[in-house]
């Protein structure tokens, strides 16, 4: 196999086809960037279930009177509520907060907001048990067991408030996927196309090719590597843009929950690995597979 | 060399056969002349010998190739033990005439070395040294003929088919073209041509099989055109 020829053959088929081989290269690249989107979501959301799964709490609210009054937590019900919370087989560990406490949290989280102090007393605030459950799952069982009892204002399941924000992410993420798809068939369509054209356009070499005796090595790898380097062009061009938005938007506008450590940063690490590589097989698969499949099934061998 | 035992060939198309019940020996170093009206199967004759179509009916054996049980795999060797002329030349007019010469030896994967020592000794061969770097447009029609044959040529097949090789050239070109084939003969070469040209199958005297409606229906040993018609 001479491969001087065959990438001869090859860099002069894309250049003949130039406006073709521009759009084939945009509309994979489109869609390989919003696959590589959504695939940073899901690595973000990852990240967040490995940040908060261990602190996910579930925080049994005090009504006002024992908040108010019982601030050790020693008289009844909250000693109660507390030896039942401490034997409770699914919680395994026990924290209490007092209305004090709480309120000297509140003005350590919001310190930057002065106005928002100002307008919050400090009775507002419940005594709260903040439990770890053993297994976060079962935490609707407590919710259960504990609303209603004497003393107890609410119970709040913080997983659900996590899981809701995750939904969210989910949906960004199929949304994303669902445009990828889309795009993804006008790219293979594109590249289908682009293959024949290019097949077209060179059917006197390839007439003679065969009749001189080349292999289909020969007289199909240059319309297939046409293919698979333009998927790898948009693959490039894919990953360049991700950094891009990256650097440029996402960083931006994520720039708060990002310091306040809600949402992880999305690291240049991220994209290159492993976002990256994966962008790039499936460029080469899919140009591949698509090149083959037309050769197959519009030009004779 | 060449042997067709009672080959007939349908297409979809047509229900006239294009060849019916056609038996043929070439022998090797035989120069052939496939004579006959448009229609009579020429064509298929050829294509058949390629593989570029595979009997209906017979067995067909080409250069110790079984054409009719060969798998696809097999067709590149086949082809590259069979050179090729055509009326319209075929030339890639993006390429020099050297060039041309060495795409049929770069696509079956030749050395680089092999193919700068060949290529001009075959462009010798066929008149054309001292031409190498023209492009195809430069050269009469004799000439870029000239250029097929090397092209057919340079990697020595056993057997050289040529439709029509005369049929766009003056009377005067097509005899120096048949003095390069016979030229090419003479190395050993089977030489099947298919051809309308009275004079040159008279004037050549030269092994006859003409065909009508897909039928043989003479094969002189050294014919003339007009004879049986």
């Amino acid at each position: 196999m001479r491969f001087s020829f065959v990438l001869s053959e090859v860099l002069t088929g894309l250049r003949r086809n130039v406006t073709m081989t521009v759009a084939m290269i945009l509309t994979t690249a489109i869609s390989l960037g919003l696959l590589g989107g959504g695939l940073l979501v899901v690595r973000m959301i990852d990240h967040m279930r490995d940040n908060f799964g261990d602190e996910v709490e579930v925080n049994v609210y005090l009504n006002k009177d024992i908040s108010g009054t019982d601030k050790g937590c020693t008289a009844q019900p909250c000693a109660g509520i507390k030896s039942a919370l401490e034997q409770d087989a699914n919680v395994e560990e026990t924290r209490y907060e007092n209305q004090d406490e709480a309120f000297e949290r509140f003005k350590r989280v919001f310190s930057g907001q002065p106005e928002l102090l100002d307008l919050t007393r400090k009775e507002a605030l419940p005594g709260t048990f903040h439990l770890k459950l053993k297994n976060p799952d079962r935490a609707n069982v407590i919710v259960q067991t504990y609303s209603n009892k004497p003393g107890i204002s609410s119970v709040e399941d913080q997983g659900i408030f996590l899981e809701r924000f995750f939904g969210v992410l989910n949906g960004v993420r199929n949304a994303t996927w669902v445009v990828a798809a889309i795009q993804a068939i006008a790219a293979l369509l594109l590249i289908s196309n682009t293959i024949q054209v290019s097949a077209f356009t060179r059917r006197t070499e390839v007439g003679i090719m065969r009749l001189v005796g080349a292999t289909r090595w020969y007289t199909q790898l240059p319309f297939l590597l046409e293919a698979v380097v333009a998927g790898l062009v948009g693959a490039v061009l894919a990953v360049a843009g991700l950094v891009g938005i990256k650097g440029i938007f996402v960083d931006n506008v994520l720039a708060e929950p990002i310091s306040a450590g809600i949402i992880p940063k999305i690291e240049m690490l991220d994209i290159f690995w492993p976002v990256a590589p994966i962008l790039v097989a499936v460029a080469i698969l899919i140009s591949a597979i698509t090149g083959y499949v037309t050769l197959r099934l519009y030009v004779r061998t | 060399m060449i042997r067709l035992e009672h080959v007939s060939k349908n297409y979809k198309t047509s229900t006239r056969p294009a060849l019916d019940d056609v038996s043929v020996d070439m022998d090797k170093g035989e120069f052939v002349f496939l004579i006959g009206p448009s229609g009579s199967g020429k064509s298929t004759f050829l294509r058949l010998l390629l593989r570029e179509e595979v009997p209906s009916k017979g067995k067909l054996y080409v250069n110790n190739f079984d054409i009719t049980r060969m798998s696809r795999r097999r067709i590149p060797r086949l082809r590259q033990s069979i050179g090729c002329v055509f009326q319209d030349f075929r030339l890639l007019v993006n390429k020099t005439v050297a060039e041309n010469v060495a795409f049929a030896l770069e696509v079956i994967g030749k050395p680089s070395h092999t193919i700068k020592k060949v290529v001009p000794e075959v462009l010798e061969l066929v008149g054309l040294d001292g031409k190498a770097n023209r492009m195809p447009n430069e050269l009469s029609g004799g000439e870029q003929q000239r250029v097929a044959i090397a092209r057919a040529f340079v990697n020595r097949p056993l057997m050289l088919l040529a439709d029509e090789p005369t049929g766009n050239l003056d009377p005067d070109t097509s005899q120096d073209i048949m003095l390069l084939l016979e030229r090419i003969n003479r190395t050993g070469t089977t030489v099947l041509m298919a051809t309308h040209d009275h004079s040159i199958v008279d004037s050549m005297r030269r092994r006859v099989v003409e065909l009508a409606f897909g039928r043989v229906i003479r094969d002189d040993a050294r014919g003339v055109y007009g004879v049986g018609r």
